[in-house]
């Protein structure tokens, strides 16, 4: 039911925003479409944060995550924190731009929550924000050497190819990881006068040639013979 | 609202493991590093733990995850958002149908649409029905991992009933892709609440005789009891949720504290545990099982008439075919919604919904149009995985496959 949110806007959307400039710290508010929401400044996201889980009950991070707002796109990269406070039962939005846009960073807040670590692992290895102060920076998802963040805007759908993750299998085999063959891609039929054959987004079968008729077609032939 | 269980004693199993031997400084023993996983039966999927061990005690572990990786968030950016709804079957996949109810009301907030009483009704017979079928094939590879055969035997049995009344609602046994934006793919058929009834009844018998194998079990409760010890603060820390966090005795239940879908008006109890080992929450999952039940039967008592979907959402739902086919309006609906996808403002929210395995959230950011420009997916079992590290360091090794067991998790949504 939608209703079970905006009962609540309405008088906690300055709480937190309200509370917050309380402290002292230069926080906006952000636009929401439904929970309280606001943005802070990079540097003083743990000490947010820190304040809103002590003071206001906000006693566990739901989620971590940070959205790319595209090539060009100035300030390009933004973290996202959402709090959920098992007394009050409400949420709040935190956020906070990255000052790079080609190498975000934004600092940990693994030190108020030890969940933060996983999330911070993931957001690092698929959008590149670089968590400072963390204690174990690894990718989780994808392999340690893999060279991209895939969840960046520019990284394409079908993938870029790379090397497998064990060399010695590369050395081996000669396999590498391939893009995905999109034909046409990605998910959508192109209209127009086309060969609906070639804008599906499937692979095609070239195992047929002229030389070489689908046995089907050999067999018509006899027939029609 | 809590469920009183009685626990019983268990001060000689704390005392297992000697302090000294975690260090290594009584047996001059070499550290082994042993890989578990990723195709390991105990480790429910494609799970891998990378672990130091000194004898059989583990001295660190380390998760690897990612096998199942297919990119989820960024197939999302590049659909519109009916045509992901499949892609929420796939990550909870013991559970599709709670999945796809979480992705549409996310959605549905977006759009600030409210979808109708019927709709949201059906949406919770089928999401408690997800959670039973999810929770037993839990508790079947639960008992298997501890050596109890027969459970899963059950398990099964009942869970396949349940498959088929998935497949007459929605066409499917396990993919189910029930949900649209702004309402479900089809009403339910003609007697189906019938059935789901006499499961009911017929099931809450068996619960208890599949319940009574592991509850006073000797064998089982050897592995369980004050195996994997989550405290309160640990589990909050982490961002446990689901029967992990209320086996550590947390009340957090989001059907009880930020209802959705017209859960306020149904009566249930929320279990919750005292200690937060292994058995406290495999209890909490016998007992939200009878929850559910109940659930159902309150929901078929009073099941809504009414249209089964947003009728004034033309620009969102695509009408059901029999309009398409008979009425021009509805046949250019459909070709926009087809074509363009359901329009959505700009804006972001965030919705959780309370599924089997813990709290599923969907971060939306839309700048308007068909496509999300940013979908995040806060999946329950990648939250209860990051806490394997801290409670798994110092136990056994076999007691690790009781903990992988009890934290009942699914690769598919971990990795997404």
């Amino acid at each position: 039911m939608a209703s079970g949110n905006e009962s609540t806007s309405t008088t906690a959307t300055e709480l937190p925003l309200a509370f917050l400039r309380g402290k002292g710290l230069a926080a906006t508010e952000r636009a929401s479409s439904d929970h309280p929401a606001v943005d802070v400044p990079l540097g003083e996201v743990v000490v947010a944060l820190g304040h809103l889980k002590s003071e206001q009950g906000f006693d566990m991070l739901m989620d971590l995550t940070a959205i790319d707002w595209a090539e060009g796109a100035s300030p390009r990269f933004t973290v996202v924190y959402h709090l959920y406070s098992t007394t009050r039962n409400v949420y709040v939005r935190v956020a906070a731009n990255c000052a790079s846009d080609t190498e975000p960073s934004a600092p940990s807040v693994v030190s108020l929550w030890p969940g933060a670590n996983w999330h911070e692992r993931e957001c690092f290895d698929l959008m590149g924000v670089k968590f400072v102060g963390h204690p174990d920076l690894r990718r989780i998802l994808m392999w340690d050497e893999y060279p991209y963040h895939p969840l960046r805007k520019d990284f394409p759908l079908a993938g870029i190819e790379t090397a497998l993750p064990d060399a010695d299998v590369t050395a081996e085999t000669g396999t590498r990881v391939l893009s995905a063959p999109m034909a046409g891609g990605p998910f959508v039929a192109t209209s127009g006068e086309i060969n609906l054959t070639e804008a599906e987004p499937r692979a095609k079968d070239e195992s047929w040639a002229d030389r070489r008729p689908r046995p089907d077609q050999e067999g018509l032939k006899q027939v029609r013979e | 609202m809590a469920t009183e269980f009685s626990f019983p004693d268990s001060a000689a199993k704390a005392a297992k493991v000697p302090a000294g031997l975690v260090e290594g400084t009584e047996f001059q023993t070499e550290k082994m590093s042993l890989s578990m996983g990723p195709s390991h039966p105990s480790t429910h999927g494609v799970l891998r733990l990378q672990m130091e061990l000194d004898g059989e005690i583990l001295t660190k572990c380390d998760p690897v995850l990612g096998y199942l990786h297919r990119g989820d968030e960024k197939i999302a950016e590049n659909m519109t958002y009916n045509q992901f709804v499949p892609y929420t079957d796939r990550l909870d996949y013991l559970a599709p149908l709670a999945n796809n109810m979480a992705y549409a009301i996310a959605v549905e907030r977006l759009a600030k649409l409210e979808v109708p009483a019927r709709c949201q009704a059906i949406r919770v017979i089928t999401a408690e029905m997800a959670r039973i079928s999810a929770h037993l094939m839990g508790l079947g590879a639960f008992g298997l991992d501890v050596g109890a055969w027969s459970v899963l035997l059950y398990s099964l049995h009942e869970r396949e009933k349940l498959y088929k009344l998935f497949e007459e609602l929605t066409g499917a046994r396990f993919t189910t892709s029930y949900t649209r934006i702004g309402g479900v793919t089809r009403d339910v058929p003609e007697g189906w609440l019938g059935r789901v009834n006499a499961f009911c009844d017929q099931f809450l018998p068996i619960l208890e005789e599949t319940l009574t194998l592991l509850t006073r079990n000797k064998i089982f409760m050897d592995r369980t009891v004050g195996i994997g010890v989550i405290s309160k603060a640990d589990a909050l820390a982490y961002g446990l949720t689901g029967p992990n966090l209320r086996g550590s005795g947390v009340p957090l239940d989001l059907r009880k504290d930020k209802p959705y879908s017209g859960y306020e008006q149904y009566e249930f109890d929320v279990p919750v545990g005292s200690k937060g080992d292994c058995y406290d929450r495999y209890l909490v999952r016998g007992e939200e099982m009878r929850q559910s039940v109940r659930i159902i039967k309150q929901v078929i008592a009073k099941f809504p008439d009414g249209p089964w979907y947003a009728t004034d959402a033309k620009r969102i739902f695509a009408p059901p075919k029999d309009k398409v086919l008979t009425s021009m309006e509805e046949l250019i609906q459909n070709f926009m919604i087809v074509t363009e996808g359901p329009q959505m403002p700009p804006g972001e929210v965030y919705f959780e919904a309370e599924n089997p395995k813990g709290i599923l959230g969907f971060y939306v950011v839309s700048k308007g149009g068909g496509v999300p420009w940013r979908l995040k997916i806060r999946s329950p079992s990648f939250c209860n995985l990051s806490i394997l590290p801290k409670i798994c360091t110092g136990c056994l090794i076999s007691d690790v496959v009781s903990i992988l067991g009890s934290l009942d998790f699914v690769m598919g949504e971990c990795d997404r």
